[in-house]
């Protein structure tokens, strides 16, 4: 390939400056976080004595394990449930084609540029009716309902695909739709659930709208809901602050750094998809 | 019948079997047996559609239905027909939070999107090898992990004696040094600095798995033929990424016109109103002040709001091959 020098170089420090922009804030909170509880530190300076023991005080006073047993809670009744729905949902339409689904299909479409913010006075105010305000099921529930345009549409463009002589064949076996489902297309589906899991973990584990709205004892929150009350209580403790919010991200980042291929697929499909 | 042309036959006969045989194959009372069919398979959608119905769409419906009331959440409801509309239309505070969504989108989508254009074709060009995919998995770092986090960062380093202010003092920048967020001109780019610095490396990702679909051939005719960056640029890369180039613009412009996270952990929509959109306004009518049908109409025209922007946006990038 022909490229000249001067461009390979001016192309490089153009990315490598970016990679800095983007690097640097996580770096600043390290090592702010390390300056002793309290004080205000400049944005990157490091310590002349770093104060490990800040990330255990943060871990505390955030009531952490709580916290984590939180989300962990929530994201396994959200997602699991998601999937569950969605894909049944997504054969029906795409696959089963069952009357009406092109209507179906275009009422969970329309929910696709919804925006949370619009309809949670009223979930608001429907929990509270049904008493479950205030409650992890608060913010589960809801969610489960606002992944499913996106969930229903990611399902329905996997099983529109799937070659119509596979379920044929399987019809004149004397397949009931249920064995159709259970024993054909879902071991088939595998590729797309998992990536729909993936996704929606993540959306979950850093849902704050809902959380605000929905909860107000933070432990009953997901992480980033937990982390905005931290926030609200150490917002001038700026090391603490910093201790706390790296703690919050620990559990995302190694995530991201051990699927980091398959999250990034997911990501980009996701939003391609939708 | 006899048989006639086989091509013709076989393509007829394909169409007509997908949507006969799982129905026909027993000839054993075949209306019984498609609505029995139609019943199981609506099974199957009922409880997503369920869900969507109750927590989405009543939700949905209601909004519309709060916002021609004047209704504080307890008391009783009064009818007020499209009073709290021509209140949003009319009161700064209100029709302003519509105008900084816009303002948002230029940093929040333009930039991200723009930048993003550049740092793909760059990945593309001069970094194929292992520098170019740690430089993709280093941009996309920030589109992981929570945006409330991605506000408190972003809130330290934006403040006083933040990192912001400490570079700029080392490049001999000290005059304009300033507590960003707190600035009434200087809040909400900074509040749009942030959402660069989630949505870059999405954008460039995204774009750069565009490009590596093009035909390769295109590039390296352009290169044969001593086509610098610029040109490639121009010609090839931006006109052959145009769905994906509609993709994020359509994710970002959403990102801008419903932002509330970020915002809401940096400057909770001040100094002022100078950071408010819609979403904190929602927020701090429907839970602070109780004004319930206010907030809905505001809830409304942002959704509006949205379907409006975005439909030109997919229309004008669909896939013209298609």
């Amino acid at each position: 390939m022909k490229v000249a020098r001067s461009e390979l170089w001016a192309g490089r420090t153009l990315l490598l400056a970016l990679m800095a922009f983007t690097i640097l804030p996580f770096i600043s909170i390290f090592m702010t976080a390390l300056h002793p509880s309290g004080t205000v530190p400049s944005g990157l300076e490091w310590p002349e004595n770093p104060q490990w023991i800040n990330f255990v005080t943060a871990f505390n006073m955030a009531e952490m394990p709580k916290l984590f047993a939180s989300s962990i809670f929530i994201v396994l009744s959200v997602v699991p449930a998601t999937l569950v729905i969605s894909t049944m949902a997504g054969f029906a339409i795409g696959l089963l084609r069952i009357p009406g689904s092109r209507v179906l299909l275009f009422l969970f479409v329309f929910g696709l540029t919804l925006p949370f913010q619009g309809i949670i006075i009223p979930i608001y105010f429907l929990e509270r009716a049904i008493g479950i305000y205030n409650t992890r099921v608060a913010i589960a529930l809801p969610l489960i309902a606002l992944y499913m345009p996106f969930a229903v549409f990611w399902m329905r463009a996997h099983f529109v695909n799937m070659p119509s002589e596979l379920s044929e064949a399987a019809r004149v076996d004397g397949a009931t739709t249920w064995d159709l489902f259970w024993q054909i297309h879902l071991p088939l589906a595998r590729a797309p659930v998992a990536s729909l899991g993936i996704l929606t973990s993540i959306w979950t584990w850093n849902q704050f709208l809902l959380c605000l709205v929905l909860v107000e004892d933070p432990t009953q929150r997901t992480m980033a809901g937990g982390l905005g009350a931290f926030q609200g209580h150490y917002a001038n403790n700026v090391p603490l602050l910093c201790a706390g919010t790296i703690l919050i991200l620990v559990p995302t980042l190694l995530i991201f750094i051990l699927f980091q291929r398959q999250i990034i697929s997911a990501l980009l499909q996701g939003s391609v998809k939708g | 019948m006899p048989a006639p042309a086989k091509s013709t036959t076989t393509s007829i006969g394909a169409t007509d079997k997908r949507f006969v045989t799982p129905f026909l194959s027993r000839r054993t009372h075949p209306s019984k047996r498609v609505r029995r069919e139609a019943f199981v398979g609506w099974l199957f959608a009922l409880p997503a559609l369920f869900m969507y119905a109750f927590f989405v769409l009543v939700p949905f419906l209601l909004t519309i239905l709060y916002s021609f009331f004047r209704w504080n959440g307890v008391g009783p409801m009064t009818w007020v027909g499209v009073k709290n509309y021509v209140s949003v239309f009319q009161v700064p505070n209100l029709i302003g939070t519509i105008f900084n969504a816009f303002w948002l989108v230029v940093w929040f989508s333009f930039i991200p999107v723009g930048l993003g254009l550049i740092v793909a074709s760059v990945i593309h060009r001069v970094a194929t090898g292992r520098f170019g995919s740690i430089a993709r998995t280093v941009l996309f770092l920030p589109q992981v992990i929570a945006l409330v986090a991605a506000g408190i960062i972003w809130g330290w380093l934006l403040a006083l004696p933040g990192l912001i202010n400490q570079m700029l003092k080392a490049v001999g920048l000290s005059v304009i040094t300033r507590a960003w967020l707190g600035d009434f001109d200087w809040a909400l780019p900074s509040v749009g600095m942030v959402g660069v610095w989630v949505l870059l490396g999405f954008c460039a990702v995204l774009l750069l798995t565009g490009i590596t679909k093009i035909d390769p051939a295109l590039y390296e005719a352009a290169r044969l033929d001593g086509a610098s960056w610029v040109q490639e640029f121009i010609a090839i890369t931006v006109p052959l990424l145009r769905h994906e180039i509609g993709v994020c613009l359509t994710v970002t412009v959403i990102a801008a016109l419903a932002a509330f996270d970020i915002i809401w952990v940096t400057t909770a929509g001040g100094p002022g109103n100078s950071t408010a959109v819609p979403g904190i306004q929602i927020y701090i009518l429907a839970f602070t002040q109780r004004a319930i049908g206010l907030a809905s109409a505001l809830a409304v025209m942002l959704m509006v709001l949205v379907v409006i922007v975005i439909i030109p946006i997919q229309w004008l990038t669909r896939e013209s091959a298609q």
